[in-house]
């Protein structure tokens, strides 16, 4: 290669090197104000500010969901399967808000460590399929676990 | 290859080279595009949670990808202008930059439809939307550079120079949903690992995206002919080609 050129490319490749350094540290630096939610553990481990606008996230804990009758109050507790976290929130949640799913909340931690959302957002992951595998899926699950009660061989599928 | 490298460096060579198949670049990225698109939108299985709403994937999936794939492209062209100092390279950077820009603002938008019944916002500030704002505004910002600049040479090294810069954004929109916390879920499909769908949806997918590859490169064929037309109006090649109708 000529050496002027061969000059250029190690310039530019420091360029890039020096900056992807750059961009990199500030990133680590500020890692905590780009994530975008405090997960349970966090929560319950004190890192989060109390009475600040803080998102906490994490999964519908099942069976915790509790809706008031009288109004549009609802509480559930969020959990990260390490720690859980209890949340309330009064007005109307997504569609995809299910016992099991992921949501954030945007809200204020109380001195109680319960978490008053104003806004709960759904959260989905990256698996997608067709309802009929999905219910397929369930079955297995199910059946298997039965099986496996039954220390019977596992059920194929 | 050092030959090969020195001819595709002649506008000349690459208009007349380009105007051949380019009419195979079209039909076929048309053809592949329908096909992906109107498989996934009317005959793909709806999903067990999203059910129908999840469709938009088969066209907000495609142009996010094509978006960040353009700029790699573009990134890679600005290293042979500012290290080579190849005129082509340069024409490509500046013939597809809006063609960037718009699939950056599909992907946004897009994603803001799926976002609000999935999820339940249009908008949210979390590292993947914000990072893919970026894009948007480094698109804009190359075109403004570029226009703000009257002296060709010194407007193709400039841009080169921004263009170099904004890639470090690439691989931090690619791996913001694994770094930090986010809203957006995790990717689907991963290089290593089997796509987390069945291959009734992500074929399709697959379809259009390699649809939209091929309109792409007709686009950038097209754009990069018009800009080496208006920059060598003055050679003997040009104003024969205007006279004739052929290189």
């Amino acid at each position: 290669m000529h050496p002027i050129r061969k000059k250029r490319l190690t310039i530019v490749l420091f360029l890039l090197v020096g900056l992807s350094v750059a961009v990199g540290l500030t990133a680590y630096a500020l890692r905590q104000n780009i994530n975008l939610f405090y997960d349970p553990s966090q929560i319950s481990a004190g890192e989060a500010p109390v009475d600040v606008r803080i998102r906490a996230g994490g999964m519908v804990e099942e069976g915790s969901v509790v809706r008031d009758p009288e109004s549009l109050k609802v509480e559930f507790l969020v959990t990260d399967y390490s720690a859980s976290v209890p949340v309330e929130y009064v007005g109307i949640l997504p569609d995809l808000f299910a016992e099991g799913q992921g949501i954030v909340a945007m809200g204020r931690l109380n001195n109680e460590g319960r978490f008053v959302a104003d806004q709960v957002l759904a959260k989905h992951d990256e698996n997608y399929m067709p309802p009929e595998v999905a219910g397929a899926l369930e079955k297995a699950s199910q059946a298997e676990t039965k099986s496996a009660a039954e220390n019977a061989k596992p059920a194929t599928y | 290859m050092w030959q090969f490298f020195h001819k595709l460096g002649s506008p000349k060579w690459f208009f007349g080279i380009s105007t051949r198949f380019m009419p195979w670049l079209l039909m076929s990225g048309i053809l592949l595009l329908m096909a992906g698109v109107v498989w996934g939108l009317a005959f793909a299985p709806k999903d067990y949670l999203q059910g129908n709403s999840y469709r938009i994937i088969f066209i907000h999936v495609p142009t996010a990808f094509m978006a960040q794939s353009v700029y790699i492209m573009m990134a890679s062209a600005a290293l042979v202008t500012l290290v080579w100092r190849m005129k082509l390279a340069d024409v490509f950077v500046k013939a597809v930059t809006p063609v960037g820009l718009v699939l950056t603002f599909l992907a946004l938008f897009t994603g803001a439809v799926w976002g609000k019944p999935t999820w339940g916002t249009w908008w949210i500030w979390d590292a993947r939307l914000t990072s893919m704002l970026i894009l948007l505004f480094l698109y804009g910002g190359v075109i403004a550079l570029d226009r703000a600049i009257n002296d060709e040479k010194s407007a193709a090294r400039a841009v080169a120079v921004l263009v170099l810069v904004g890639v470090v954004n690439i691989p931090i929109i690619k791996y913001s949903v694994e770094w930090w916390n986010t809203l957006h879920q995790p990717a689907t499909f991963k290089l290593t690992e089997k796509p987390s769908m069945p291959a009734e949806m992500w074929v399709p997918l697959l379809l259009s995206v390699l649809g939209l590859y091929l309109i792409f490169g007709w686009l950038a064929c097209i754009r990069m002919q018009t800009e080496i037309l208006s920059r060598e109006q003055r050679t003997r090649w040009v104003k024969e080609f205007v006279m004739k109708g052929k290189v």
